[in-house]
């Protein structure tokens, strides 16, 4: 019987080790991601949020209606200048795959700026750097300034625009949406095709 | 045979608790270094904030966590890509206590999480909006093996269901060679920024109930290496 425990206890260290090296603590859940290659190059992904629903935060001084009910925006004039928001983020399947916040800045010093960090747990993180000038009227282009994880070799250019919803007749129906739009290229693409030239 | 089976099952529970065990109190793993930004001869910027998230202008996760989001109403983060994810807004301060911007905190829990070599691990990235001097993007693996261990475990342990005393840790552990998280500059004076941080928490007080109680955390950012004012100044020269 001795025996039995012994080798009981054994199987109990190996098994409980064997468990915490195999099994997986943390498995993020995965919506596939939805790429197509772009004519002139690249990889375009379409990001958007359905507004006002998929809008977690605004944070901005002196709201009527604050969005979380009961934010309190910090006073200030150092914050007088910030138009900060927060949302879920969707893939083109209308499926929420991340979290992003959006900062827009007003300084007489720097100038205006837009700032956007997508967050997908999943898959890493961007930050772009948006010019607050619109380009053809209703779309502003600006740049990944850096990424992380599967982003980290990218760069490119992000447009952001705002589509407003044109069916009347769904009550449900989002009042609009935010869309971004990425066109990214790998670094050692690049590299590549400087060495073909 | 029953004997057998019962002295089997006993030795695979008291192996299984003392496998857990020599985890537990595995000395060698996850040790709080020092910073290595603690020796930098480079401007250093720090910023602290309170880690309470009743303190935060808004905390939001997947409602079902120990820690509450902030305020009660905030949409939370219940889709399943999404559910292993904490967002932070929080006033970040400068060294003289004064509000100095915003910090939002994405934290997510990472896949590279391995208990067996005392990795507690997390993927987080700020975006920091300093309005007088420009906004930071910082992206970091932190590890969080020592706060479990050293706080949240004992708070459990605990007759109270809370833990008190005096704990600091560096959380942060890479993604850079020295165990630094890595930063790029948005616009500002900040604008071509590529350099280092270390986040650090003090904790005091901690409840199972609420989780922190009393935690302030810090972000030590190095401002070095401008890349777009360096290549400014070969063009120049």
């Amino acid at each position: 019987m001795f025996k039995t425990l012994i080798f009981g206890f054994l199987l109990g260290i190996v098994g409980t080790i064997a468990a915490i090296y195999y099994l997986p603590v943390v498995d993020q859940y995965r919506e596939s991601s939805i790429i197509t290659v772009a004519p002139n190059g690249g990889n375009t992904e379409a990001f958007h949020m359905n507004i006002p629903m998929d809008r977690i935060m605004i944070g901005a001084p002196d709201q009527a209606e604050p969005v979380p009910p009961g934010l309190e925006w910090p006073d200030g004039e150092a914050f007088s200048g910030l138009h900060a928001e927060l949302f879920k983020v969707r893939n083109a399947d209308d499926m929420v795959i991340g979290v992003a916040s959006r900062v827009a800045s007003e300084s007489e010093e720097f100038g205006d700026s837009i700032e956007w960090v997508v967050h997908l747990p999943a898959r890493g993180t961007l930050h772009i750097s948006i010019p607050p000038e619109a380009v053809d009227g209703d779309s502003r282009v600006g740049t990944l300034r850096a990424g992380t994880r599967e982003f980290g070799t990218m760069h490119g250019r992000v447009s952001e625009r705002w589509v407003a919803n044109t069916d009347d007749e769904d009550e449900d129906a989002p009042d609009g949406r935010i869309e971004l739009e990425t066109i990214l290229v790998g670094e050692f693409a690049d590299e590549e095709q400087e060495e073909t030239s | 045979m029953i004997r057998l089976l019962i002295a089997l099952v006993v030795g695979v529970v008291l192996g299984a608790i003392a496998a857990a065990a020599l985890l537990f109190y595995n000395p060698l793993a996850a040790r709080n270094k020092l910073s290595p930004l603690s020796v930098s001869d480079q401007e250093i910027i720090s910023l602290a904030y309170s880690a309470v998230a009743q303190d935060a202008i808004v905390y939001t996760n997947d409602g079902e966590s120990r820690v509450h989001p902030r305020p009660v109403k905030v949409q939370q983060l219940w889709e399943a890509p999404i559910r292993r994810t904490d967002v932070l807004v929080t006033v970040l301060s400068d060294s003289r206590n004064n509000p100095a911007g915003i910090g939002i905190k994405f934290m997510s829990d990472s896949e590279q999480t391995r208990l067996i070599n005392g990795d507690a691990l997390v993927d987080s990235a700020w975006h920091i909006v300093l309005p007088e001097r420009g906004s930071l993007f910082v992206s970091q693996t932190e590890n969080y093996w020592n706060f479990l261990r050293q706080i949240v475990v004992p708070a459990y342990w605990s007759s109270g269901d809370s833990w008190k005393g005096m704990w600091h840790g560096n959380t942060t552990i890479g993604p850079g060679a020295l165990g630094t998280a890595r930063v790029w500059g948005g616009y500002g004076e900040f604008a071509g920024l590529d350099s280092e941080a270390v986040e650090a928490i003090s904790a005091r007080a901690y409840s199972v109930a609420e989780g922190p109680v009393a935690m302030e955390g810090s972000l030590t950012i190095e401002v070095a290496n401008r890349v777009e004012s360096q290549a400014a100044e070969l063009v120049t020269n």
